[in-house]
């Protein structure tokens, strides 16, 4: 019973998400795209942070760093250069920042890099308000690019799928291994000999890569950006609810946790305008409190139970 | 003169803020993220004290202290020891205690948020000057200044002169270790949250009678703070002092010499060369 269940949600799960966002962009339109567009937005960065934080445990908040760098190469470069150079351009930059970044905190441990890479976000946001007003003489900038919703709905599944492609192909090289050692003893994988530095290192530039991205993609959608939306701290907390919430162990877990709790926040944004912050903090608290190792997990758990129960009868 | 008033002002402040969350999370192992929302939640709670109620800002820093003492204590005694039991104190527990922390920072945003809106508040007090040495310094900046420096002293002699200082030391070199020598970790934890709690309470109050200040604020107290503790090194109080004043100084001369905008990058540049020096802050031990 519990193997069949836990398969199911295993096998069954991942198909029936993989559908629903990869429904063609041409059978939905207007609302219903929107929704998909956030739903891969998020899904692009979720899985992207669990690959890195997942199995080396070192918790980032730095992804909307990354994402805004994107968001401002697509916004500054956009008009003047073919897309493909701009994604490019926002890969490169968000690989550089996580190098730079990933070498200062290398002697850093657990806390020491959550605070690091909370503040590098808000670092970030302030030099480009700084530059925007001393500058570009103003805040806000326009992001005049003709592409497609749908269009960038389909970039963001490539970039999705591509994401996924190279996780499970990381979880089943040497690199996956050393990367599991060092989640569970930091110690040992260094007496090994994992160059554990670099390994961490190369990963979160990988990781940041498929988030600025995300945030180049996604640009030409905004049509306005300033410093405080491309920067916003709760970008860096949604996601890493959302992966947490779907649970990091598996490879579509993140996958499973934006797809619900996307429609959760749409639908409380649209109900509670106003209270919208607060329920925020409520789920938050719901799911440490109630799911700490996320839903498929607390599903397999209640698989369990049903079983114990059916062997009880019997 | 003036400058290294309005130095000292800040510098205290940043020093007191970092304070009650270095001995937060020294002690307990618990980062605090609700932090900033806490200090901006006193700010309005003395606003409204004093433009509604007529009570006087000192009247409310009194009365802030027992109040922050006991919403600390539950904080963790409620909230957060339930996590401490579910994790053994493990790895699990930073990621979850930041998560809880966060999430209770939300729910607090979003009803201040409701109540009052995202507008700046303040109200004047104290504001005249008072001369030293023939320089004008408004007086609250004066009650900042006293006030951060005779807690800072209270802290110092109650963590190194006192039984119960001597017993949350032990706590925060050792958890394990200090069961051993008949200490409970958690008590002293949670009186430590509370011990935060009042210090959060006080920094709250003194912030709306010299700075305007809005409910997004939160994030960048928080952020400050925890700057200054690491700068510090976690679990020292006179870490928390040189790093805040540091911190203050070098604030106030940029703003004032070269651009205000450029603050927090200051202050980044200002924590990256320390930690590049010495990965365990200023004071601190290596962890």
């Amino acid at each position: 019973m519990r193997s069949v269940f836990v398969g199911a949600i295993r096998r069954g799960a991942p198909a029936v998400i993989i559908a629903a966002v990869a429904v063609p962009p041409i059978l939905i339109d207007g609302y219903a795209l929107s929704v998909a567009i956030n739903v891969a937005q998020y899904g692009v960065m979720a899985t992207a942070w669990a690959m890195f934080s997942g199995p080396t445990r070192y918790v980032s908040l730095a992804t909307v760093a990354f994402y805004g760098v994107g968001v401002y190469t697509a916004a500054l470069l956009g008009g003047s250069m073919p897309w493909a150079i701009v994604l490019l351009a926002a890969a490169l930059s968000g690989a550089t920042l996580a190098i730079l970044a990933g070498m200062l905190t290398l002697r850093l441990s657990g806390v020491y890099f959550v605070i690091f890479t909370f503040s590098l976000s808000e670092l970030l946001r302030q030099i480009v308000t700084w530059y925007e007003v001393n500058v570009h003489r103003s805040v806000g900038r326009y992001v005049f690019l003709d592409v497609a919703p749908a269009h960038i709905y389909s970039q963001l599944l490539g970039l999705l799928a591509l994401l996924l492609a190279l996780a499970w192909l990381l979880r089943r090289s040497r690199m996956g291994l050393a990367l599991r050692i060092i989640g569970a003893d930091l110690v040992v994988a260094n007496h090994i000999g994992i160059d554990t530095a670099k390994v961490r290192v190369l990963l979160f530039a990988f990781s940041a890569i498929f988030m600025s991205t995300a945030g180049a993609i996604i640009a030409p959608r905004w049509t306005y950006v300033d410093p405080a939306i491309a920067f916003s701290q709760t970008i860096s907390f949604e996601v890493l609810i959302m992966a947490l919430f779907g649970g990091v162990q598996l490879l579509f877990g993140p996958l499973i946790g934006v797809a619900s709790l996307c429609l959760v926040f749409e639908y409380l944004s649209i109900q509670f305008p106003d209270q919208l912050i607060a329920f925020l903090g409520l789920i938050y608290l719901l799911i440490v409190y109630v799911m700490p190792s996320g839903i498929v997990p607390a599903c397999s758990a209640v698989g369990q139970v049903l079983a114990l129960r059916e062997k009880a009868v019997a | 003169m003036e400058l290294m008033f309005a130095g000292l002002a800040l510098g205290g402040l940043y020093a007191l803020l970092a304070m009650g969350l270095t001995l937060q999370y020294g002690v307990a192992r618990i980062l605090n993220l609700a932090y900033g929302i806490f200090v901006i939640a006193a700010a309005f709670g003395a606003y409204v004290a004093k433009v509604q109620l007529g009570i006087s800002p000192i009247v409310a820093l009194l009365f802030s202290l027992p109040l922050g003492f006991g919403l600390g204590w539950a904080l963790y005694s409620l909230l957060l020891l339930p996590l401490v039991r579910r994790t053994r104190a493990g790895p699990q527990l930073d990621i979850d205690s930041l998560l809880a922390t966060f999430g209770l920072m939300f729910v607090i945003e979003g009803a201040l948020l409701w109540i009052f809106g995202g507008n700046f508040y303040s109200y004047s007090y104290l504001s005249h000057p008072v001369y030293i040495a023939g320089t004008p310094v408004e007086a609250n900046r004066l009650v900042v200044i006293l006030v951060a420096l005779a807690l800072t002293l209270l802290l110092h002699v109650g963590m190194n002169r006192t039984r119960l200082g001597l017993a949350v030391r032990a706590v925060e070199v050792d958890p394990a270790t200090a069961v051993l020598a008949g200490i409970d970790a958690r008590t002293i934890s949670a009186l430590v949250f509370g011990v935060g709690g009042a210090v959060v309470a006080v920094s709250g109050v003194i912030i709306s009678m010299f700075l305007p200040f809005s409910v997004s604020m939160a994030t960048e107290f928080l952020m400050k703070a925890l700057l200054v503790v690491v700068m510090g090194g976690l679990g020292s109080i006179s870490g928390c002092l040189l790093a805040g004043m540091t911190l203050g100084f070098g604030e106030t001369i940029v703003a004032r010499f070269i651009d205000p905008g450029l603050t927090l990058a200051v202050n980044f540049g200002l924590f990256i060369v320390v930690l590049s020096v010495r990965p365990a802050g200023i004071f601190g031990r290596t962890v």
